[in-house]
């Protein structure tokens, strides 16, 4: 892997999640294959097994797609079937990337790789410019508020590295863009298969001003991903020791979904509304000044107020919505369609509850983006609109202003199978 | 103020989330504890999560009888450090018993017979969730496996029926007999581990460090002369100077020479290698698929 990264820089490193999207052939696998390559991240046995597969199956290149290709139905039918994570890593960052299949049917997948990432890749390919899973990828990316997109314009190779197709696919996505909710677009014209401008410079492409890819992945700015203006603290677990060193002691265990907590600061609980005061915020590492997103950490408050799983930690004058009826664009995973007036169990943060759908407003046509408000059919891999009333009141977010907060799972009860995810509009 | 967390510091808190999720979800959780690096990381993890008290679960050491007894030792030490009990499934048990049948030949290794000791122990200690220290960039099959990972009531894993899992919101929901594998460092990568034990000076047991040993090659892999292996006529145990990348059963555990005797050095070695740590492996050289084909009966 790298060589002579030194222990100091490693502790200077941070983190990227991004997701990868395309259609069946736009050279997905081929341009993580070159990341992993160009960064060393394949390993020897790893590439000689894939190698060896190759030959065996007749195939006249190495084919990269087989070392995301993980599980056996997949090699076999040359598919993507399920989200594999790859990770790799420079000097500057550790990846994950959320690898997710291109097929119409798998679109679960790629809402799955979307909602923990800072980044969506979208590949398209400079031959066949914007197509339907362009626009279904960027409709999701947008919908899942994944912070920063990179639309990597691939096989330029194959278009003679022409100035005039780049510009003209986008402009053409560009336009296309406008119409959803994206805040940070980046374009790079690229040939995965060549290199150009993956991670070194390509020398076929001078027209082009910008960054190479793997610039832009080290250098993107995620510091602002998260929300740090609200203060949001989902209670996960009380921490009671018992022991004679601790005897009353009362710790509240949780990640911050919001905001910066501070010693001393005055609270509110949620949902009793009673209000306290941090009195020490607690790590294996001994006491701490700030807790910020997305430590995890316990709290300990200065009076002894009921307090448990479920339960929130905000600021007196910045609450979340508290309440039972919630709009939400809903992503559907299941076979079995969605029951209208149908009860599922709901998970939100840490607090679990029992959900009636009450009304579908609109289904998606997600290529078009048009609102479909006859059908309220809503089956696997449909995205709708719809209003939900809970057993007991949710504290959440707006998820455009906190996707922890903003978020949520539906389970279907008879199954316990993750049913939907619906972002809280 | 700098609000922002390195790499490390994000795996880790992501990690004792996962740990936090498992008690707060699960009325009988275990950890899985194998004696590796993984699960010692594991153990270390665990404990920050529930600081000041003790990890609230068991440990559970599903035991080959061909344990190096370095592991071991090591194994008795923690346990007594971390004020935890410890469960052991024993493999020697089910082979006395007869639910297994032990492997003959040059190659035979207990590695699979492990599966049906683990079931064993997890259905008669009643566990609901066993957490483990598979982690994604080990093996294509461990690519795809999620962080609470559903098992049916014979204990298989269905990849291509797994639930989706979004944000940091996980389904532990099962019916009665099924269980969860729960996987906290599955987004760790080998040298993100080692950077991490190395950052928190956590201690390890002596056969990770290089160390002379005498050992003989079969298949390009080093593996320890040890009772438990039976040499072919061509193969000479010698001494060589040697460190474990991972630490297994001793019949399929492979050694590399190394060294690298101290973590600064092994930190170093790990970046830039060239072998995945599994290439040492010889159980999942049997064949391109033996680890899904293993973690669909039940491995983990």
């Amino acid at each position: 892997m790298q060589e002579g990264i030194t222990l100091e820089e490693y502790k200077k490193m941070d983190l990227l999640r991004f997701t990868t999207a395309g259609s069946v052939d736009d050279g997905k696998s081929t341009l993580i294959g070159r990341l992993l390559y160009d960064s060393k991240s394949i390993f020897e046995d790893q590439y000689s097994a894939i190698e060896a597969t190759s030959k065996r199956r007749g195939e006249e290149e190495v084919n990269l797609a087989l070392l995301t290709d993980g599980l056996k139905a997949e090699r076999e039918q040359g598919i993507t079937i399920d989200v594999a994570y790859r990770y790799f890593s420079t000097p500057k960052r550790k990846f994950i990337i959320a690898d997710t299949p291109g097929h119409i049917q798998y679109t679960r997948n790629m809402v799955t790789g979307a909602s923990t990432a800072n980044l969506a890749l979208i590949l398209i390919d400079a031959r066949n410019g914007i197509v339907e899973q362009t626009r279904r990828h960027s409709f999701i990316a947008s919908l899942l508020q994944i912070p920063h997109i990179v639309i990597c314009i691939n096989k330029m190779d194959l278009v003679d590295y022409s100035e005039e197709a780049y510009n003209k696919i986008k402009e053409e996505f560009s336009g296309f863009a406008s119409k959803l909710d994206i805040n940070d677009i980046h374009f790079v014209p690229i040939s995965a298969l060549k290199g150009d401008n993956v991670v070194d410079e390509s020398d076929k492409m001078d027209w082009y001003k910008g960054s190479t890819l793997m610039y832009l992945l080290e250098n993107v700015h995620i510091g602002s991903d998260h929300n740090l203006i609200d203060c949001r603290f989902p209670v996960q677990h009380v921490i009671r020791p018992y022991s004679d060193e601790f005897h009353d002691y009362r710790g509240y265990a949780g990640r911050v979904a919001g905001g910066a907590f501070k010693v001393g600061d005055e609270v509110m609980l949620l949902p009793s509304g009673f209000n306290t005061k941090i009195k020490q915020i607690d790590t294996f590492e001994g006491p701490i000044k700030t807790a910020f997103p997305p430590m995890s950490v316990t709290m300990q408050l200065e009076d002894d107020l009921d307090l448990s799983r479920g339960d929130m930690i905000v600021r007196q004058n910045n609450v979340p919505e508290v309440s039972q009826d919630i709009e939400l664009m809903v992503c559907w995973f299941n076979d079995r369609p969605m029951r209208q007036r149908g009860k599922y169990v709901l998970k939100h943060t840490t607090q679990d509850a029992m959900c009636v759908i009450k009304e579908v407003r609109y289904k998606m046509n997600i290529n078009t983006l048009h609102r479909m408000e006859e059908d309220k059919n809503i089956g696997m891999n449909d995205i709708a609109r719809v209003v939900i009333r809970t057993t007991k009141p949710l504290f959440f977010d707006n998820y455009r202003r906190n996707r922890i907060t903003g978020s949520i799972i539906l389970i279907d009860e008879a199954t316990n199978e993750t049913v939907g995810a619906g972002m809280i509009i | 103020m700098n609000y922002h967390l390195t790499h490390l510091k994000e795996l880790e808190s992501e990690s004792i989330f996962i740990f936090r999720e498992v008690a707060a979800q699960f009325e009988n959780p275990v950890l899985m504890f194998s004696g590796g690096k993984d699960s010692i990381l594991m153990t270390h993890l665990a404990m920050k999560a529930f600081y000041p008290a003790k990890i609230p679960f068991p440990l559970l050491h599903v035991d080959t009888g061909h344990n190096f007894p370095e592991t071991m030792e090591f194994r008795d030490k923690l346990i007594e450090r971390l004020g935890v009990r410890l469960i052991v499934g024993s493999v020697q048990e089910a082979i006395d018993t007869g639910l297994v049948q032990e492997e003959k030949g040059f190659n035979a290794s207990r590695n699979s017979l492990q599966i049906a000791a683990l079931l064993e122990a997890l259905e008669s200690n009643k566990f609901d969730a066993a957490m483990g220290g598979a982690r994604r960039d080990e093996e294509k099959a461990r690519a795809k496996e999620r962080f609470f990972s559903h098992r049916d009531e014979f204990g298989q894993w269905n990849p291509k029926n797994q639930r989706p899992e979004l944000w940091n919101i996980f389904n532990g929901n099962k019916n009665m007999g099924e269980h969860f594998r729960v996987f906290p460092i599955s987004n760790w990568t080998e040298l993100d581990v080692w950077q991490y034990i190395l950052m928190e000076g956590i201690e390890l047991p002596s056969l990770y460090y290089s160390h002379k040993r005498k050992c003989f090659k079969r298949d390009g892999v080093i593996l320890a002369a040890t009772d438990v292996i039976q040499l072919k006529p061509t193969e000479t145990a010698e001494e060589m100077t040697v460190r474990f990348r991972t630490i297994g059963d001793m019949t399929c555990t492979g050694a590399t020479l190394s060294e690298a005797d101290t973590l600064e050095k092994i930190v170093q070695e790990v970046a830039t290698t060239r072998v995945t740590e599994r290439g040492g492996r010889s159980d999942d050289k049997r064949s391109e698929t033996a680890m899904e084909d293993r973690k669909k009966k039940g491995y983990f």
